[in-house]
């Protein structure tokens, strides 16, 4: 993936950034918003878990707008609020986001600042592998991606909303096995970003590292630590 | 209707480094390449933080727990969709437990 990844650094002629193309994209992203859909739901009735009031929820998805870290963000949520260890495990997720950015280097560079920038922060995984796809094809318009993540967007504030408050159905988490979902809920993610063997020994740094550092060190910086080391592990490994 | 300054704080700081890093990719190719041990760097990140948040609950807790794990997996891996592995581990957590 990181070869085939960059299409070089040589700007795309005739880029433009123009109204149908936002219409397109939002056609475009049906199928994803749907997903995203369930995805929100599940993240508002765990926010509501999370002891996270309907404002809170509301400004974290509107603001933040990145999923996983947002789980992440959920599992550290206690009071008194760690909130250096949830800002860098956010930092940490979502540092993917520099390839992504980098990716779409020959169709954003020479765009009005304010209209790459500003697309920018709607740029999700989703959208942006389809963002890819149809520049890789040849598609000229650059607000295409605009499009499908305010698509995104929509969908996912309004599964938060619904979700979040739907939640407040559920009285006693534990009862109900709630306590249990996060860990599911990171399973299941963990499922999707398996990428092949070259992944097994950083993930087993990371578990191996974690595992004790969790009983021997104060709050949540086991994260942080086995994140380091396995990711650090996965560079040295899969950098030839 | 309540949010209290921590919070609210801790979510701005959230969005602010979020933003940083969908903004920075591009800001920095427009000045330099990125090392391929350095993309390998950034490509491992997602994969081992949620790992490192995973591990510690589902394989210390206690057997029910760990068997969870393992059905939440399979469920993953056959589905590729969160909603129906996370209820099948929680299911499976709720089963587990009137049992072990």
């Amino acid at each position: 993936m990181k070869d085939s990844l960059y299409h070089g650094r040589t700007p795309e002629e005739g880029v433009t950034f123009a109204g149908p193309g936002i219409m397109v994209g939002i056609k475009q992203s049906v199928p994803i918003a749907v997903s995203v859909f369930a995805y929100g739901l599940v993240f508002g009735v765990l926010a509501r878990q999370a002891g996270l009031s309907l404002v809170e929820s509301v400004l974290m998805s509107g603001m933040v707008f990145a999923g996983a870290s947002q789980f992440a963000a959920l599992a550290l949520w206690q009071s008194p609020l760690p909130a250096v260890s949830i800002i860098i495990t956010t930092l940490v997720i979502n540092l993917r986001h520099l390839l992504m950015g980098a990716a779409l280097f020959p169709w954003f560079s020479r765009l009005p600042p304010s209209k790459a920038y500003g697309s920018l922060f709607f740029m999700n995984d989703e959208s942006w592998a389809l963002t890819m796809g149809r520049l890789a094809q040849g598609d000229r318009n650059a607000a295409f991606l605009l499009g499908s993540g305010l698509m995104v967007f929509v969908f996912w504030m309004t599964a938060t909303v619904l979700g979040r408050t739907l939640g407040n159905i559920m009285q006693d988490p534990s009862r109900w096995g709630l306590d249990f979902a996060f860990t599911a809920v990171f399973i299941a993610l963990l499922v999707g970003l398996w990428k092949g063997k070259s992944d097994i020994l950083p993930w087993i740094a990371a578990a191996a590292v974690a595992l004790p550092a969790s009983h021997f060190l104060p709050g949540k910086w086991y994260i942080i630590l086995g994140a380091l080391v396995g990711s650090l592990v996965g560079a040295m490994k899969n950098a030839d | 209707m309540q949010i209290d300054m921590a919070s609210f704080l801790t979510i701005t700081g959230m969005a602010l480094v979020t933003y940083l890093t969908r903004a920075s990719g591009l800001f920095m190719m427009k000045r330099a390449t990125f090392s391929p041990r350095f993309s390998a760097w950034l490509n491992c990140l997602p994969g081992t933080v949620l790992i490192s948040m995973v591990a510690p609950p589902a394989l210390s807790s206690g057997a029910a727990e760990a068997g969870a794990a393992v059905a939440t997996a399979l469920v993953a891996f056959k589905t590729k969709s969160i909603l129906p592995s996370m209820l099948a581990g929680i299911v499976a957590v709720l089963l587990l437990r009137a049992v072990v």
